[in-house]
């Protein structure tokens, strides 16, 4: 029942690399870990991956969103940053009168959700109302995030009082039956993403609107509205994210979150959702997430080839999964 | 009789398991103008794409001259000079008119492109054709049949051999039809072959030496035109016999459902009002171009506007496309490629989209879709080879008659149709006709928007008929005529009319 639509275009029983192509290369990458480095498999190696992909990760289903409607943020990298150094910031202020305890993390949590929807909200109202291409207004706010970062640490690092520190570290550390709580997060959002874009009106209205615009304003859709709304969840999935990361590190600088952009597009497009719109699935986009960080992972864990080529690596992957998915678009 | 320039012999074709053309033999002679014609998915669009190099055969042979001949790309089939023109226009939209003509065959002097020449050029094709297109303007920006004539204008402006035109006509206007015949004799005289298919049998009658009848993917018919008569034609397509077009038009009933007071698009429409009653089939007639479709969609909330709409009484806000759904008003556009349908989407994610809210909950109830996709499928006699396929695959009929399913879907009230039967084969037609009767008889009031005058005086109790913007004249049950709407559309003054 997955995609009819690309299942209709392949000659009679062949296999459609668009849909398996990303899953054959996810099972090929950790059959090549397995025989690289026995460790690959280890809880402890799997979990450090798994927890690490999980920023990129929610933040990239809420980029399948925004993408399979037609649009595009680079600006969450920065944004992820901007609101890391917020929330420390707050919750140091905080800390300072009402003393360690849970009350500075829940306000810290809901400021970076609150954050991050803004931020959201602006791009997308700028994007919506104002009239302005996707690519230059997130472009531009990715400029202004990643500069107010820099200017909130004073060009270096924003860290959280240490107690706070040790209070909140379970959240990136802890867990339930041993596995940790961003990769049960992740895993949640990404289920709860996959149902949405596949099983709801949101979802659907989302392809039609990255499919034809004019189609889905003929069909009664609130073309705008739909619109807005990715952009918003995509900003408070970002603020989730962030709500996942400070607990790690403990600190934000103006390098937290550089190319998390890029990567968490990769992820997308890797997955088989079409950069120019239109069809989007949030189970690729975790594949996608996932051969992102293992090709990172292998390399760090063999020394055959230098992980200082993971950006190569990545990069040569990215392009071989477009160049597969144009291979079975052409011959309709 | 010259010797075929073009000719098929044996040809099948398959898409998947599902084989569409059977063995189909077919000649294409200089000088002559041939007609291909069939019900909606009978395979005619499938055959002038195996013609024209843009799709391969699965067996049998394309033989030019006499010689067999594989294309491996459409290219090759221009080089010899048989060009194509798709039912679906192939125009780059963003692209001025005249890069669009010379798109690939640029004008050059020395490495610079030769604009200067290319306008001038393209404005003579386009004066040839009639056509008041600016040759500098966006093709996204002209309307659907100044399109289709900057597509013929394209292919004028080569050197042709044959001429391959699917279902030209369907977008245009009587009088661009005209200009187009006057076109496509010319190139006959000039020994060019023409093929070309539509819907509209008068016109086969009227301009073709030659028709060829498919039916189901296998060649039933072929003979001279003047050896063969309408009804013979059609129904050589159906494989029945046709009984009249046109049902009997319904009485309108005295409740009024929309009004429409002194409405205006800025540059498109001025001071238009009408009236629609309960059960009434109100027919608009009017040139392209002369506000019908932008009254329409301004009704609709599909563009900004003016003046007051309102609908069982109440007043509809305007721009609110969503709002007029809920309160029972439906729209059909005319673009049904660029406004009407996904053609990446499968059928049932097409039919559904205006109305998900009402297909489950939270989550989209997947058996309710197909449920409704199967009833669509039957009412409307969609012919679907395969259920999940993408829509742009369905034959340019069949994208209509779901285009119709999706709009009904709502159960309208009040129903605008603009060109319901574009494309759509007299079979089908007949259908058509008879559901809008029908819809009528139940009670909805609806608007027909036509290019066709036939369909306009044999549905409509009663016609406005537009030009330049303007509602120039009401025409009541019995002053319904040909003569009468043309008068009115071409803005002649008209003693009957109310002229403004
Ligand atoms: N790419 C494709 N994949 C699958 N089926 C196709 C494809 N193209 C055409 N078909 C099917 O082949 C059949 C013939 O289609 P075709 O477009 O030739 O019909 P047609 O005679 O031109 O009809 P119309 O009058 O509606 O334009 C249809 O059933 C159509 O759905
Ligand atoms: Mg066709």
């Amino acid at each position: 029942m997955a995609h009819a639509e690309t299942k209709t275009r392949r000659r009679g029983g062949s296999i459609d690399l668009k849909v398996i192509g990303p899953i054959v290369a996810l099972i090929a990458l950790v059959l090549i870990g397995v025989a690289l480095n026995p460790n690959f498999l280890s809880y402890a190696n799997i979990t450090n991956v798994l927890a690490r992909s999980a920023f990129i990760g929610i933040i990239a289903v809420g980029m399948t969103f925004v993408i399979t409607a037609g649009g595009l943020d680079l600006s969450v990298g920065s944004m992820a940053a901007f609101v890391a150094g917020l929330a420390i910031l707050t919750m140091n202020v905080l800390t300072d009168s009402w003393g360690v305890g849970l009350p500075v993390i829940l306000v810290g949590v809901a400021l970076a959700l609150v954050a991050g929807l803004v931020a959201g909200l602006i791009n997308g109202l700028l994007i919506t109302r104002v009239g302005i291409e996707a690519f230059i207004v997130t472009l531009g706010t990715m400029g202004i995030y990643r500069s107010l970062i820099t200017w909130l640490a004073d060009g270096g690092t924003l860290s959280l009082g240490f107690e706070m520190r040790e209070l909140y570290r379970p959240v990136y550390y802890g867990g339930i039956a041993g596995i940790s709580w961003p990769i049960i997060a992740f895993a949640v959002i990404a289920i709860l993403g996959e149902v949405v874009m596949r099983h709801t009106a949101f979802g659907r209205h989302c392809a039609a609107i990255g499919s034809n615009e004019k189609v889905a304003r003929y069909s009664s859709i609130a073309v705008l509205k739909v619109r807005l709304a990715t952009y918003v969840l995509l900003g408070l999935l970002v603020g989730f994210a962030v709500v996942m990361y400070v607990p790690r590190l403990g600190s934000a600088s103006a390098s937290t979150g550089l190319l998390w952009e890029l990567e968490a597009i990769a992820a997308v497009i890797i997955g088989g959702t079409l950069l120019k719109g239109g069809f989007g699935r949030v189970w690729g986009t975790v594949v996608g997430v996932l051969i992102l960080s293992l090709i990172g992972n292998i390399l760090n864990l063999t020394d055959f080839v230098s992980p200082y080529l993971n950006g190569a690596i990545q990069g040569a992957v990215i392009i071989l999964a477009v160049v597969l998915q144009r291979k079975t678009g052409t011959d309709r | 009789m010259a010797d075929p320039i073009l000719s098929l012999s044996s040809v099948s074709k398959s898409f998947g398991p599902i084989e569409v053309l059977h063995g189909v033999d077919f000649e294409l002679r200089p000088g002559e103008i041939h007609a291909l014609i069939g019900e909606n998915g009978a395979g005619k669009s499938t055959t002038m794409k195996i013609l024209g190099g843009y799709i391969d055969q699965t067996a049998g042979d394309v033989l030019w001259q006499g010689q067999p001949l594989r294309f491996t790309h459409s290219d090759e089939a221009e080089a010899r000079g048989i060009i194509m023109i798709h039912q679906e226009f192939n125009l780059a939209e963003h692209l001025g008119v005249d890069q669009n003509v010379f798109l690939g065959r640029e004008l050059k002097r020395g490495w610079r492109l030769d604009h200067a020449a290319m306008r001038a050029r393209t404005a003579e094709l386009l004066a040839q054709l009639d056509c008041p297109v600016d040759p500098s303007a966006r093709v996204s920006d002209i309307s659907v049949p100044s399109k289709q004539m900057v597509e013929i204008a394209k292919a004028l402006s080569r050197d042709l051999k044959v001429l391959i035109m699917d279902e030209p006509t369907a977008v245009l206007t009587e009088r661009d039809c005209e200009v187009l015949f006057r076109q496509v004799e010319r190139l006959r005289d000039e020994g060019v072959a023409v093929l070309y298919t539509s819907h509209k049998l008068s016109e086969v009658k009227r301009i073709c030496d030659r028709v060829t009848v498919l039916r189901d993917g296998a060649m039933v018919r072929n003979s001279k035109v003047s050896e063969i008569t309408e009804d013979e034609m059609a129904e050589a397509m159906v494989g029945r016999e046709l009984s009249g077009l046109y049902p009997a038009k319904a009485l309108p009933r005295a409740e009024v459902m929309l009004e429409v007071e002194n409405l205006s698009v800025p540059g498109m429409v001025e001071g238009a009002s009408l009236k629609l009653r309960r059960g009434e089939v109100l027919g608009i007639g009017g040139l392209v171009g002369s506000g019908r479709t932008e009254l329409a969609e301004a009704i609709a909330g599909l563009r900004a506007r003016s003046g007051t709409v309102r609908l069982e009484g109440k007043d509809l806000p305007a721009a609110e496309p969503h709002v007029a759904m809920t309160r029972g008003l439906a729209y059909l556009t005319e673009d049904r490629k660029g406004a009407g349908l996904l053609l990446e989407k499968t059928l049932r994610e097409n039919l559904t989209l205006p109305l998900l809210d009402r297909f489950g909950g939270v989550l989209i109830d997947r058996k309710a879709e197909e449920a409704a996709l199967d009833k669509a499928i039957a009412d409307f006699a969609i012919r679907v080879p395969e259920r999940n396929m993408a829509v742009g695959n369905l034959s340019g009929g069949n994208q209509q008659k779901l285009l119709l399913a999706k709009t009904l879907l709502s159960d309208p009230q009040v129903i605008l149709i603009d060109e319901p039967t574009r494309g759509i084969d007299i079979g089908t037609k007949q259908q058509i006709y008879q559901l809008i009767a029908d819809l009528a008889a139940e009670g909805r009031a609806i608007v027909v928007i036509s290019s066709e005058m036939p369909e306009l005086i044999g549905l409509a109790s009663r016609v406005l008929v537009m030009h330049a913007g303007r509602v120039v004249g009401e025409l009541a049950q019995d002053e319904i005529n040909e003569g009468a709407i043309v008068r009115l559309a071409m803005g002649l003054k008209d003693s009957e009319g109310e002229a403004a």
